[in-house]
């Protein structure tokens, strides 16, 4: 399943409510993506006084997002056995410790939601139509992608069809 | 066709989503790239370099020599950030 929205997920109903009914389900993995403080980083760890700096704005493509992470949960599906999936994304105005994204996957044995969970957050990091824009002491910024994350979806060698 | 430009590109462009009558001359992506940098000084600059413009024809991923029609909705967009 998935979801894009702008309201904040409550982690442990989601995780409850995918496991639900299941008894065939022996493990989940989960992934949360969460506002980190990239601004203080920057400026070499110095302390900030507005914990405000720091807040990320998340756009996306309605329409194309949903879609993106549709194929690319139905592409996790085909590879590996997990009796449930689910990817929650949002968009709009995050502060500092917000959760963006929550990623869980479901299998009988722990093998396949760990890879498919890390899976996920890879080819959604590089494919689903979405740009943060930080607010930064110098105004708002749009965050440049990075090479790394595009080296860690090609692990996964390409799609099937 | 509706064009739609995200992120950067629609705050160099100015424009979040336009429709435009396909330009004679125009059958490809580049072609279209090439038409949209004579629009103005925003459109040259965000699209000056392609290394950062993704583009999306109907919301799929396509390369620089994929056809455009009239009917089709094409998406300009940096690299994605999401997750």
């Amino acid at each position: 399943m998935i979801r894009v929205q702008r309201e904040p997920f409550d982690i442990g109903r989601e995780l409850a409510a995918l496991t639900a009914g299941n008894c065939q389900i022996g493990g989940v993995a989960s992934f949360v993506g969460l506002v980190r403080d990239m601004a203080s980083a920057r400026a070499g760890n110095m302390p900030s006084g507005n914990a405000r700096i720091g807040a990320l704005t998340l756009e996306h493509y309605p329409g194309m997002t949903e879609a993106k992470l549709a194929e690319i949960e139905a592409e996790a599906r085909q590879r590996w056995p997990l009796e449930a999936s689910l990817i929650i994304h949002r968009y709009g105005r995050m502060e500092l410790g917000e959760g963006i994204v929550l990623v869980a996957t479901a299998s009988r044995h722990r093998e396949a939601a760990f890879a498919s969970c890390q899976f996920l957050m890879d080819w959604l990091k590089t494919k689903a139509p979405f740009w943060k824009l930080e607010e930064t002491e110098e105004g708002a910024a749009w965050v440049a992608a990075r090479d790394s994350d595009e080296a860690a979806a090609a692990r996964w060698h390409p799609p099937t069809k | 066709m509706k064009l739609l430009y995200f992120a950067w590109l629609r705050t160099r462009i100015g424009i979040a989503e336009e429709r435009v009558d396909l330009p004679s001359g125009v059958g490809t992506v580049g072609q279209l790239l090439d038409w949209l940098r004579t629009r103005g000084p925003g459109f040259a600059t965000a699209l000056a370099d392609l290394s950062v413009v993704r583009v999306a024809v109907n919301q799929d991923y396509v390369d620089i020599d994929h056809p455009v029609t009239a009917g089709d909705e094409i998406a300009l967009f940096p690299p994605v950030t999401g997750g």
